[in-house]
């Protein structure tokens, strides 16, 4: 590079133009996300804008660092490309969270890095340096090593890199757990301290806030550094193990929100504009998501934060399964095929069991069939069906699922009193209708996919096992309602083959 | 005292969420899963922290090793985050109906 050149790429307008640039893409990339056809160009969007970011970063001086960037860099990559090729579709929640949790980390390393390199301290301090320098006059290298005064550090700037530095260790620790109860390596019930968690939760936050107040006020000290993290870390763990595996999709999003908040805070630090603009949208566009996710669910996020729901309504769902007059009446493969051969309208409610047993093509499949015959098929589709808001629907696009089949539960109520069959695979809760039924439900409220208007319920489902929320479902004790017990793909296979001899 | 710089970047912060809003209340129900993805790959900017703040670090390898995890971790972040998302985005694109016959190997195969 010449000296000119040089200089001009590294002139700091330069690169507040490039920067511009960038977050322009950004902001254009999610704009192109709002339509599935304009989708994938957003995000390719969105990811040159994040290339030139990185390269207008490259520019700044780095004291000839190339080989430490090219290695985190080279880690980066050879551990995130086969993660993100491999990943199966129904794996996606806690691959999300599993990145969202590396990012977490790296706000929080920051951080932690940026503060040994003040010195250990926000506050002034006196400090030995090396000073290089070149004699002007004979051109000879020579280094000296004097003490001098470090100013402090901004108060502000100390403010947003604590705040920075316990949101991401919250982020990251709390991510890990949600992949670690996603992934089945941690039990998806919740683990809890019982009544003594929240005390639990509020000191270790406290604790976190105190460390960060006092390194703000210019205590010198490593370790009350490593300790606030680590204070940020056991809450992550605290406040996350108690939540049950139905709100993890909650979770993450509120994570998710978290890790951009605290970028936008390092952006702050570091007084960088690309920083503080994506971060922020993040932070924005993850709380709107945790919102209306808490909201399909009818759960405030207080309450979600607070934890224990699987669990409370686990014991209750197991004292109230003994308690039904209803009978359950189980079918076979050959009877729901008469029944769907010969429906005019069949709705399909693919839930999470659909998707672990990996049925979408399958139903893909008996749709096909059932349209041949001239049955109306369409797909109702709960905003939260699958484990994340829209998850359901990537499961089956990826199965070929033509797109305006999928109806979303708003459009899909009214039509179901007058579909004659609605065929429920592997869903649970949401078609519970004690969401609208019984008051002392933990769902009581929840919108419902209200498959009971129908004339006739199959039920696809391994047993009578209550589903993620761990209570029991009313529908299936319903005199319209028949069981049809298995896994998902071989059942819907099974059906298949039985429509073929019809 | 507040210094110029914290007021605009203040501002920024706060007209950036703002944006962050408007653009996101529009995309439909169904793009949610993506849309979760695509914002989480957002976030991995976080490796412009760590690019910069490696300029700066003096001699401390300590501080060398945090942010080379620090920089591999964005860099897990950005790169899984589009990828991922793409692959999901992917599948929405409409395909033409007399393909159809094609899906049965394909389904079979995953």
């Amino acid at each position: 590079m010449t000296p000119v050149l040089g200089s001009f790429v590294q002139n700091a307008n330069f690169l507040d133009v490039l920067y511009i640039i960038a977050f322009s893409l950004f902001i254009q990339g999610l704009r192109g996300l709002s339509g599935p056809t304009t989708a994938v160009r957003g995000n390719r969007i969105a990811a040159v804008g994040m290339t030139i970011a990185v390269i207008a970063t490259l520019l700044n001086p780095n004291e000839g660092r190339w080989l430490l960037i090219l290695l985190g860099v080279a880690i980066g990559t050879a551990v995130g490309i086969p993660a993100a090729r491999q990943v199966r579709m129904t794996a996606m929640p806690q691959m999300v969270a599993l990145f969202n949790g590396v990012g977490g980390g790296a706000v929080f390393l920051i951080a932690w890095a940026e503060f040994r390199r003040h010195g250990g301290t926000y506050g002034s301090h006196t400090q030995a340096a090396a000073v290089h320098g070149v004699n002007p006059l004979t051109g000879t290298a020579h280094t000296a090593i004097v003490g001098f005064t470090v100013p402090g550090v901004p108060t502000y700037v100390a403010v947003f890199s604590v705040f920075a530095a316990i949101i991401g260790s919250v982020s990251f620790w709390g991510s890990n757990i949600a992949f670690a109860k996603l992934q089945e390596i941690l039990p998806g019930r919740p683990i809890s301290l019982g009544s003594a968690q929240q005390a639990v939760n509020g000191l270790l936050l406290v604790l976190a806030v105190a460390a960060g107040v006092a390194l703000v006020a210019g205590v010198s000290s490593q370790w009350l550094f490593v300790g606030m993290l680590v204070a940020a870390a056991l809450l992550g763990n605290a406040v996350v193990l108690p939540i049950g595996g139905a709100d993890m999709p909650v979770v993450i999003s509120l994570l998710n929100a978290l890790t951009g908040l605290s970028a936008a805070a390092t952006g702050i630090a570091l007084d960088n504009t690309a920083l503080i603009v994506a971060g922020m949208i993040v932070g924005a566009s993850g709380t709107i998501l945790t919102r209306l996710m808490a909201s399909a669910m009818n759960r405030s996020i207080p309450s979600i934060v607070a934890g224990g729901f699987g669990g409370g309504g686990a014991i209750a769902g197991a004292e109230g399964a003994g308690e039904h007059a209803g009978t359950v009446r189980s079918t076979s493969a050959q009877d729901a095929a008469i029944l769907l051969a010969y429906a005019n309208r069949v709705v399909i409610v693919p839930g999470y069991g659909m998707a672990v047993a990996q049925a979408q093509h399958a139903v893909r499949e008996l749709t096909k069939d059932l349209e041949k015959r001239g049955v109306d098929v369409s797909y109702a589709i709960h905003p939260v069906a699958g484990r994340m808001p829209g998850h359901m629907n990537v499961l089956l696009a990826e199965a070929d699922v033509p797109y305006d089949q999928l109806k979303e539960m708003d459009d899909a109520n009214p039509e179901f009193a007058r579909t004659d069959v609605s065929l429920v695979i592997g869903a649970n809760d949401v078609t519970n209708p004690a969401a609208k039924n019984t008051p002392s439900s933990p769902i009581y409220g929840m919108p419902i996919l209200e498959v009971s208007d129908s004339a006739q319920v199959i039920v696809i489902k391994r047993s009578m096992n209550p589903g993620f929320a761990g209570i029991d479902n009313e529908l299936y004790y319903e005199p319209k309602t028949q069981m049809l017990f298995g896994d998902a793909k071989g059942a819907v296979s099974e059906i298949t083959a039985a429509l073929s001899e019809i | 005292m507040i210094s110029s710089e914290l007021v605009t970047n203040l501002a920024i912060l706060v007209l950036a969420g703002f944006v962050g809003f408007v653009v996101i209340s529009k995309v439909p129900n169904t793009l949610h899963t993506p849309l979760m993805s695509g914002t989480n790959a957002i976030h991995g900017i976080v490796l412009l922290g760590g690019l910069l703040v490696i300029g700066l670090a003096g001699n401390d390898w300590f501080n060398d090793v945090i942010l080379v995890i620090a920089i591999a971790f964005g860099t897990i972040n950005v790169i899984g985050g589009f990828l991922v998302t793409d692959r999901m985005l992917e599948l929405f694109k409409t395909k033409p109906t007399h393909k159809d016959e094609d899906d049965t190997t394909k389904g079979s195969s995953s």
